[in-house]
């Protein structure tokens, strides 16, 4: 394990709020959109007019479920919608129906891996539905707050992890990893920039080796990964600082300013509010039936926690390598694609190291995803394998990566077309090889003298002159025989 | 001064024997309102050319054999707080100044698909909070069979409406007893179905968990037809139960022989309670002997708790249901107010008045961290242990036959000052609230000129046998037919 701090042992809690992929809202019939006109999207229920009620929408307790499963939690078969009461203008009822006493899901965890540090199993201690908020628009006027409430009413899944998390680091791995899994299960999005992946970090330090939990903060509203590292980095040092000068944490709710990097008070514990929750008595008791819930189990999609575990059995990846190609679902597809391409030889691990390498970076370059992409699992297949065969060097392989990405083709098609086949027979190299040895005496002089490396200056003036086409080793074999080496 | 209207069964008969035509009975009505409710003030609105309307289309439906259902052409008044597309729904209070519905309560689709005519809005206490409809920002009710007495409440406007012959029906609600009590101090039937027999959708809510919409009118039978309009699943409302509308009006089975009537002794006492009304209330119950039914003494020991946690209950969802009402989208908003807390506090403090404000505080104090465990979670039990009292007297019985009240209408102004007495005239209603039982009371006798309610409770779901019962007493006596005499004309 990494340490975060070197006196103080950090421990970390998150709180994830997740927009839930659904058409409609959580209790209301209007659509769910992003980048609408203010209040396009709202009926009765997201107004809160007079004698309006509340409906659950089916298909987002479904997809509350799905990830429930997805982060390895008990289902529970009855959970309670409360109340959570507290005034503000995007608040339209006065009051955030979320579940408090009886939430949906309990006790699950996910496995997280830093770097090359052994995985760690972190806890799930609860995930519960609730709605969202609206939008509060302080800057439509010097004077008056105007208020958008298309997202009040949006399906959200609240996922509250244990404080198991010793870094700021490993906070980022496991926020990448419950994304990855509420992709994978389709029940969210979790995009960062969309809000639909909101995150609230509780944080606090203490002595290694000490029982108790120091006092905490709240971080709230950490809305990208790099900010969620960064201000929990620049709370550690705040509180450290306050601890090694003998102070005290107080116990608050702090917000991140990133331009400045550091943390600011929002409240502190003596104004706190009391939400006063209590069961809606507008909904019933969700109930779920043992059968309901293993039909959406049987559902699911295989999850990177198991399709890692299976990557390194049946195709025998490196566990890195596994982890990274199962930590998305495309990328997973892609290879396997390509595996079950290859003709009869096992070229799994090259394809996994072509993959991990040259498409990743190639999309990385473009700032493009595998959904942008018309790479073919067969037409990887088809490269790595020529490249295994020796019918095309990898560095031209290479070069022909992109264009295979975002234009697709047949690899052997255009390695034809652009004249690209490796050359590795004796004929066709030979002569090449003695019109460098012709053109290069000194190296071949000081070759003859004992200085070796020489051998790579004309090793590469006959890559050059082979347009990168000939086969490096069956060129080094001529070479040396022509040197009498 | 204008005739009284007749009853839903009778204006029914008329209608179908072209006696009189629906037009005439809007006209009847808007001019028996005219004559009587300057007095009275049972309406908030009233709605005449849109009645008008209403009751011309119905006539044109009954010459063209296309009539809805046996409604058609009946008018038909609604409580303040049941919403319509169009209208006010101000539920008696100035916090809602200028609100009009964008949409029809579930009851108001179902009268209209039925055919019913949409008279107007009456008369309730601010939020239906309070007995007595003394809590309208708009002032009270008087009570039409003595008008220095209060109507009941808080569907006084309802109850005063019918008892007045200004319409043959009207719709309340009830939260504790609001049909059942001023339907008892006006002489007229009031009914409150099974918990979410009526669908809740465009009530606006003051105890969702207890709120119950039922009709007011002067017999059971008239009652069975409204509860067949109104009632049935509503998918749109989560707590509605999946059951199919009623089909009471002309199957109330009136025969009692056999029928268990329970007597519950915590309900039968000397202590707080009018004489007369318990004269009248044995009376009944030896007339349902009479009709062939059995009686025997039942035990709801609970019954003392019932009031203490109702007001936990019925305060604590009060207090969050209440709070949408903020000054920021509709409604009245404070003037020339500079901050978001400020907006908060004048627009509630201008807006509503000093029962609800007392009840919001009062909710808001039960639920906060630290009392919760001690009043809410403790009603609730009491709750759970209120049904369990119901479960056990229905094994011995079929019907629960009490008081409605403990005393008859008392004099307006007479409570107003001390809340908790007011509170304690529900001490009879409201546990069929906080069971989700049927509850109907009926007049049974008269105490020094006032009305006495008689006030039946029936098992879940048993709104169409406790009818039948209601129906079979009523065939027997004449205690529905008499009218109140100031406004009689």
């Amino acid at each position: 394990m990494s340490r975060a701090h070197p006196d103080y042992e950090v421990v970390i809690g998150l709180e994830v709020h997740c927009q839930l992929r659904t058409r409609s809202k959580l209790f209301s019939s209007a659509a769910v959109s992003y980048g609408d006109p203010p209040n396009h999207h709202t009926t009765p229920v997201c107004l809160a007019l007079p004698g309006a009620l509340p409906v659950l929408n089916a298909e987002a307790v479904e997809l509350a479920v799905r990830a429930g499963l997805a982060a390895n939690c008990s289902i529970q078969p009855h959970s309670v919608f409360a109340r959570k009461n507290y005034f503000y203008p995007d608040l339209p009822k006065g009051y955030q129906i979320s579940q408090w006493e009886e939430p949906l899901c309990l006790a699950g965890w996910l496995d997280i891996q830093v770097g090359e540090a052994a995985p760690r199993r972190i806890g799930i201690t609860r995930i519960h539905m609730e709605e969202d908020a609206g939008k509060s628009l302080h800057d439509q006027s010097a004077t008056e707050t105007h208020v958008d409430l298309n997202r009040a009413g949006v399906p959200l899944v609240e996922i509250v992890s244990e404080p198991d998390l010793r870094s700021p680091e490993e906070a980022g791995a496991y926020l990448r990893k419950l994304r990855a899994i509420l992709r994978t299960v389709g029940a969210s999005d979790a995009d960062m920039e969309k809000g639909q992946l909101r995150c609230d970090a509780n944080i606090s330090l203490r002595r290694h080796g000490e029982k108790q939990l120091g006092t905490r903060t709240e971080l709230k509203n950490l809305n990208s990964f790099r900010f969620v590292e960064q201000a929990l980095h620049a709370e550690i040092e705040r509180q450290a600082e306050l601890l090694d000068e003998g102070g005290e944490v107080q116990q608050a709710t702090l917000g991140y300013d990133s331009a400045r990097d550091r943390s600011f008070v929002m409240r502190t514990k003596e104004n706190a509010d009391d939400y006063r929750y209590f069961p809606d008595p507008d909904l019933i008791p969700l109930v779920i039936s043992q059968q309901r819930i293993e039909e959406i189990r049987a559902s699911l999609p295989e999850l990177p926690e198991a399709r890692c575990a299976r990557f390194q059995r049946e195709y025998g990846l490196a566990a890195r390598d596994a982890g990274l190609l199962s930590e998305s679902r495309a990328l997973a597809k892609l290879f396997e694609g390509a595996v079950r391409a290859t003709p009869g030889g096992d070229l799994a691990k090259s394809i996994a190291k072509w993959l991990l390498r040259d498409v990743v970076a190639a999309l990385k370059e473009r700032d493009a995803t595998l959904e942008d992409a018309r790479l073919t699992g067969q037409a990887l297949a088809e490269l790595v394998a020529m490249v295994e065969a020796g019918r095309v060097t990898a560095n031209n392989a290479h070069r022909l990566v992109p264009e295979l990405l975002f234009e697709g083709g047949d690899p052997e098609a255009l390695v034809r077309e652009r004249g690209l086949a490796a050359l590795s027979d004796e004929a066709s190299l030979a002569p090449l090889v003695d019109e460098v040895l012709a053109a290069n005496p000194e190296a071949v002089a000081s070759y003859a003298g004992g200085d070796k490396k020489s051998l790579n200056f004309l090793m590469g003036q006959v890559m050059k002159r082979s347009q990168g086409k000939a086969d490096p080793a069956k060129v080094r074999e001529i070479l040396a025989r022509k040197l009498g080496g | 001064m204008a005739a009284r209207l007749p009853g839903v069964s009778e204006a029914r008969r008329a209608l179908a024997a072209g006696e009189q035509s629906a037009v005439a009975l809007v006209d009847q009505a808007l001019a028996r309102a005219e004559a009587v409710d300057g007095e009275l003030h049972c309406f908030l609105q009233l709605r005449p050319e849109a009645a008008r309307e209403e009751a011309a289309a119905s006539d044109a439906r009954r010459a063209a054999g296309s009539l809805r259902g046996p409604l058609d052409g009946i008018p038909v008044a609604l409580k303040d707080n049941i919403v319509q597309a169009g209208e006010p729904a101000g539920c008696a209070s100035r916090i809602l100044d200028g609100y009009h519905s964008p949409f029809d309560a579930s009851v108001v689709e179902r009268l209209k698909a039925a055919g019913a005519v949409i008279l107007g809005r009456t008369n309730m206490d601010e939020f239906a909070m309070g007995s007595s409809t003394e809590n309208s920002a708009l002032g009270p009710t008087r009570n039409p069979w003595q008008l220095e007495r209060a109507p009941g409440g808080s569907s006084g406007g309802s109850a005063g409406a019918v008892a007045a012959g200004i319409v043959p029906a009207a719709l309340g609600s009830d939260t504790g007893g609001s049909i059942r009590q001023p339907a008892a101090f006006c002489g007229v039937v009031g009914l409150k179905p099974t918990y979410g027999r009526v669908s809740r959708l465009g009530l606006v809510a003051f105890a969702s968990s207890l709120d119950q919409i039922g009709p007011l009118a002067h017999t059971a039978e008239d009652c069975a037809l409204l509860l067949d309009a109104i009632s049935g699943h509503d998918p749109r409302d989560s707590t509605s139960i999946p059951e199919p509308p009623t089909c009471a009006a002309g199957n109330l089975v009136s025969d009692l022989s056999g029928r268990v009537v329970g007597l519950p002794r915590e309900y039968f006492v000397e202590e707080g309670m009018d004489p007369g009304i318990l004269g009248c209330v044995r009376a009944a119950v030896a007339e349902l002997e009479a009709a062939g039914a059995k009686t025997r003494e039942v035990s709801l020991p609970h019954t003392r708790y019932a009031v203490a946690a109702y007001y936990l209950i019925a305060t604590a969802e009060a207090s969050s249901n209440l709070a949408r009402f903020d000054g920021s989208r509709y409604g009245r908003r404070a003037e020339g107010v500079h901050t978001l807390t400020e907006m908060y506090e004048r627009s509630r403090s201008e807006g509503f008045g000093a029962e609800v404000k007392r009840r919001i505080l009062l909710g808001t104090y039960v639920l906060s961290a630290g009392y919760y465990d001690a009043y809410y979670r403790k009603a609730q039990q009491v709750r759970t242990l209120l049904r369990r009292d119901f479960e056990a007297a229905f094994e011995g019985c079929d019907v629960i036959a009490t008081p409605t009240t403990p005393e008859p209408a008392f004099p307006l102004g007479a409570k107003s000052s001390d809340p908790v007495t007011m509170y304690l005239s529900d001490i009879f209603t409201v546990s069929a609230n906080l069971a989700g039982l049927p509850g109907i009371s009926l007049p049974c006798g008269e105490v020094e000129g006032l009305p006495v309610g008689l006030q039946l409770l029936g098992r879940p779901l048993d709104d169409v046998p406790l009818l039948g019962v209601a129906d079979a007493f009523q065939r027997r006596t004449r205690h529905h037919l008499a009218v109140p005499e100031e406004a009689a004309g």
